[in-house]
C-alpha cells in the first residue's frame, strides 16, 4: 500500500514535470529536434535539471541495498552494449520523431485529454503487446 | 550554423519542471528503490507473469492525473499536436516496440540511466537522439521542404 502510494507520488511529480518544463507539448519537443529549423535548445535545459538532481539521488543510492522506506533496491544490472540496445533505441527515436510524443508526454496528453494522445498512447500500447509477442514466440521457437 | 528560436527559449521552466521530474525520478528511487522508466513501468503490465500490478497503476495513474489535478487549479500550457492520425499510428508502434526493444525510453535512459552513470544508457540516449534529429530533418527538410 505504502508502495503504492509513493509511486503515485512519484508519477504525479514527474507529471507535474513534464507540464512545467515544456516536454508534454509535441511542437516544442519538435523543435528542439529541429536543428536545422530555428532551434529550440530549451529541452537541454529539462535533461539537465533531471539530471543534476538524478546524479545526487543515485550516487547516494548506490551505497544502500535497502530504500528509505526499506525496500530492496532494485537498480539494473545489464551493462550489455548490443543491437538490441541500440536497434531498439533508433526504432524509439524515429517514432519520437514523427510526432514529438515519448512514453511519459504521451500519457499526460492522454490525461489533458487529447484525441490525438488516445492514438498514439494507444498504437504505444499495440506496439508494446507486438514486441511481447515477438518475444514469446521466440522463446517457445527456442525450446 | 544553427540558429536560435530566442522567442521559444524558455529555460527557466524547462530547468525547474526538469528539476521536478529529476525529483520524482529521486524520490521513486530513494522510497522504492526503483528506476522511474515510464516505457518499463507500463510494458510491465502487459506481461501476464508479473503479479506487481498496483504500484505500476499507481505511477501511471499519477502521470495521467497531473494534468487533470493541474486543470482544477487553472489553464493547461498549451499542447500541440500537428501529426496527423496516421502518423501518430506509426509513431506510437515504433516508440512502442522500440522503448521494449531497447529496455528504456527518455525517462529510463535519458534521465535515470545518465544520473547513474551507465555507460548502456548513454549508447542508448545518443542512438534516440540521432534517430529523433535525423527523422525531424528528414520530415521537415527534405520531405517538408
Amino acid at each position: 500500500m505504502k508502495y503504492s502510494l509513493t509511486s503515485l507520488f512519484a508519477g504525479l511529480l514527474f507529471g507535474f514535470g513534464l507540464i512545467v518544463s515544456g516536454m508534454a507539448n509535441p511542437e516544442k519537443v519538435l523543435g528542439f529536434l529541429d536543428l536545422a529549423g530555428l532551434w529550440d535548445p530549451s529541452l537541454a535545459f529539462v535533461m539537465g535539471g533531471a539530471i543534476l538532481v538524478g546524479l545526487v539521488a543515485f550516487t547516494f543510492a548506490k551505497k544502500r541495498t535497502l530504500s528509505l522506506l526499506g525496500f530492496d533496491m532494485k537498480l539494473p544490472t545489464n551493462t550489455r552494449i548490443d543491437k538490441r540496445l541500440v536497434i531498439g533505441s533508433l526504432t524509439f527515436g524515429i517514432g519520437w520523431g514523427i510526432a514529438g510524443f515519448c512514453p511519459g508526454p504521451g500519457l499526460v496528453a492522454l490525461g489533458a485529454g487529447e484525441i490525438k494522445a488516445v492514438v498514439f498512447v494507444g498504437s504505444m500500447i499495440a506496439g508494446m503487446l507486438i514486441y511481447e509477442m515477438i518475444e514469446r514466440s521466440r522463446a517457445s521457437s527456442a525450446n | 550554423m544553427i540558429d536560435i528560436a530566442w522567442s521559444q527559449f524558455t529555460p527557466g521552466s524547462a530547468l525547474a519542471g526538469g528539476v521536478m521530474i529529476g525529483l520524482a525520478a529521486a524520490s521513486f528511487l530513494l522510497l522504492n528503490g526503483r528506476i522511474a522508466g515510464i516505457s518499463g513501468i507500463l510494458g510491465g503490465l502487459l506481461i501476464p507473469t508479473k503479479l506487481d500490478i498496483l504500484w505500476r497503476v499507481a505511477f501511471l495513474a499519477g502521470i495521467i492525473g497531473a494534468p487533470l489535478l493541474w486543470m482544477l487549479a487553472g489553464d493547461l500550457p498549451p499542447i500541440e499536436i500537428n501529426a496527423g492520425y496516421p502518423a501518430l499510428v506509426i509513431a506510437g508502434l515504433l516508440v512502442g516496440i522500440g522503448t521494449r526493444y531497447g529496455s528504456g525510453c527518455t525517462s529510463g535512459h535519458g534521465v535515470c540511466g545518465l544520473s547513474r552513470l551507465s555507460l548502456r544508457s548513454l549508447v542508448a540516449t545518443l542512438s534516440f537522439m540521432a534517430a529523433g534529429f535525423a527523422t525531424v530533418f528528414v520530415a521537415r527538410h527534405l520531405i517538408g521542404a
